[in-house]
């Protein structure tokens, strides 16, 4: 082959993922996240690989940046995690010298610095979502270049071509919770069973002014519970 | 740019396509495991170390030193596992005398992943960091690229399939030390009879919150047998067919002799004893 610029092809247009390091910790994922009545849900499945070996069947693919501010990771772990740590670092900051908490656009800027400006060395696709007292819900994306969008519902990793059919038809403006959970749910179901790099369990975090709610849905009871960890 | 310069890194590969060897590294071709029980958490390896096919060395420890609470599995390049956890160990300690604190496992993970992600991969470790500190009993696996996982129960290694064979099929929740302890032996076993990689003897390390136990050669399944008959020729096998003395006189001839000391011979040679 014909030795090209950075990871670009030989047309320029077609990213070689090929860069990823030999025996790098990838996560072939499916992970979306959505804007609903009262705040944001994000959704991840729980599938790490290392080529075709599952490394971890129950990784936490939603991490927490600030208090109501998460991210969905997707790529290189390591790459997704050290990026992800730095942003908290900043938040963390951020949050203690102003007294105030962070707005998730301020994450997603912070987050879309480094992806782009170390975009040669990363493979991190990264989806943001948060909520906060100025804005209410957001959700953020930011693809394998660095780029920088902002959208009703975002979905991602190698999972999601699966499924963009399934959300483009089953969206709706302002849902409730409850909806809101079934619309992740439902869509991430699809994706795990038609991407063999997605599976285990569904991992959900729902962001409103009450807070972060975590809730988990596992394969071996049909996906349909234990849900919120609520007491 | 940030970071480091990996130019070197590409020149050796560029030389490396045009036919000059790399020096081969001997890599811990390894079984490593770790459970959390109720109270503490034990972690467990096998010890061969190997070098493209051959073996290296049979009874290797990868158990490595952090802190008194705190330990190490590693899997990958022996040297960068031996380096970084001896690296993290010293870091460490400082961190811990100005604090005036104990070490926590999370910060040894976090040193870990960020020193590993710095080197991109090149620093070729893969571990397994099992601890107690005041926060509770803590396992984390850290990759060559700096990832990490927080499991109950993790492997590593290239025998990291045969030893999660062994959990996936016996753990449960809330083990006994006994139990974790077993179950962590049994995984290393898989590893040693079912993976060409790994080999030998068992080695464990349980961690409690006030006790560490390090049991080297826990298990030893491959001790050598002795051996049935004995191939040492008798004395005398050989017929001797002619013998020449040479003496001091004769060497002289050709190199200077100088007697050392009294003249008895040898002297140098003597080792000193105890009364």
């Amino acid at each position: 082959m014909v030795q090209t610029t950075g990871m670009l092809g030989e047309d320029g247009i077609h990213v070689d993922m090929g860069h990823l390091k030999s025996g790098e910790v990838n996560l072939g994922t499916s992970i979306m996240a959505i804007n609903f009545k009262d705040g944001v849900i994000l959704g991840a499945d729980s599938r790490t690989t290392t080529g075709a070996y599952i490394a971890n069947r129950v990784t936490d693919k939603l991490t927490r940046v600030h208090d109501t501010i998460w991210c969905c990771r997707s790529g290189s772990a390591a790459d997704t995690q050290a990026v992800a740590d730095i942003v908290q670092y900043h938040l963390g900051m951020y949050g203690i010298t102003n007294d105030e908490a962070p707005t998730t656009q301020t994450a997603a800027a912070i987050f879309q610095e480094l992806c782009y400006e170390n975009k040669d060395a990363l493979s991190a696709g990264i989806i943001i979502a948060g909520w906060d007292h100025r804005h209410g819900g957001q959700v953020y994306s930011i693809p394998l270049g660095g780029s920088l969008h902002k959208q009703a519902y975002s979905i991602g990793g190698s999972g999601s071509t699966y499924i963009y059919g399934y959300c483009d038809a089953n969206w709706k403006e302002n849902m409730t919770e409850q909806e809101g959970v079934k619309f992740v749910k439902g869509a991430l179901q699809e994706a795990i069973k038609w991407d063999g790099s997605s599976g285990g369990v569904i991992r959900m975090v729902v962001l409103t002014k009450r807070g972060a709610e975590r809730h988990l849905y596992l394969p071996d009871r049909n996906y349909e519970g234990p849900g919120m960890d609520r007491p | 740019m940030p970071g480091f310069d990996f130019s070197n890194h590409n020149r050796n590969l560029a030389l490396h396509a045009k036919g000059v060897p790399l020096p081969k590294a001997t890599s811990t071709g390894t079984t490593i495991v770790g459970a959390l029980y109720d109270g503490g958490v034990v972690i467990a390896a096998d010890t061969r170390a190997t070098s493209g096919p051959i073996v290296a060395d049979k009874n290797c420890e990868k158990l490595h030193y952090i802190a008194p609470q705190i330990w190490c599995a590693g899997a990958g390049t022996a040297a960068d596992t031996e380096f970084t956890t001896a690296l993290m160990s010293s870091n460490l300690e400082l961190h811990s005398l100005s604090t005036g604190r104990k070490p926590r496992v999370v910060t040894v993970m976090t040193m870990l992943k960020q020193h590993l992600f710095r080197y991109q991969g090149h620093i070729g470790a893969y571990l397994v960091v099992a601890g107690c500190d005041p926060t509770g009993a803590h396992l984390f696996t850290v990759h060559a690229h700096g990832s990490t996982d927080k499991l109950p129960y993790v492997t590593m290694g290239s025998g990291s399939l045969a030893a999660m064979s062994v959990f996936e099929t016996q753990w449960k929740p809330n083990l006994t030390r006994d139990e974790a302890v077993k179950l962590c032996a049994n995984a290393i076993e898989a590893g040693i009879f079912n993976d060409l990689g790994s080999g030998s003897n068992v080695d464990v390390c349980v961690i409690t919150k006030d006790n560490t136990q390090l049991m080297r050669n826990y298990l030893t399944p491959n001790t050598r047998e002795k051996k049935m008959r004995d191939y040492k020729f008798q004395r005398g096998t050989t017929a001797v067919l002619n013998e020449k003395i040479i003496t001091k006189e004769d060497i002289t001839k050709y190199v200077t002799v100088q007697d050392m000391g009294d003249g008895e011979p040898g002297v140098g040679e003597k080792m000193e004893v105890d009364a």
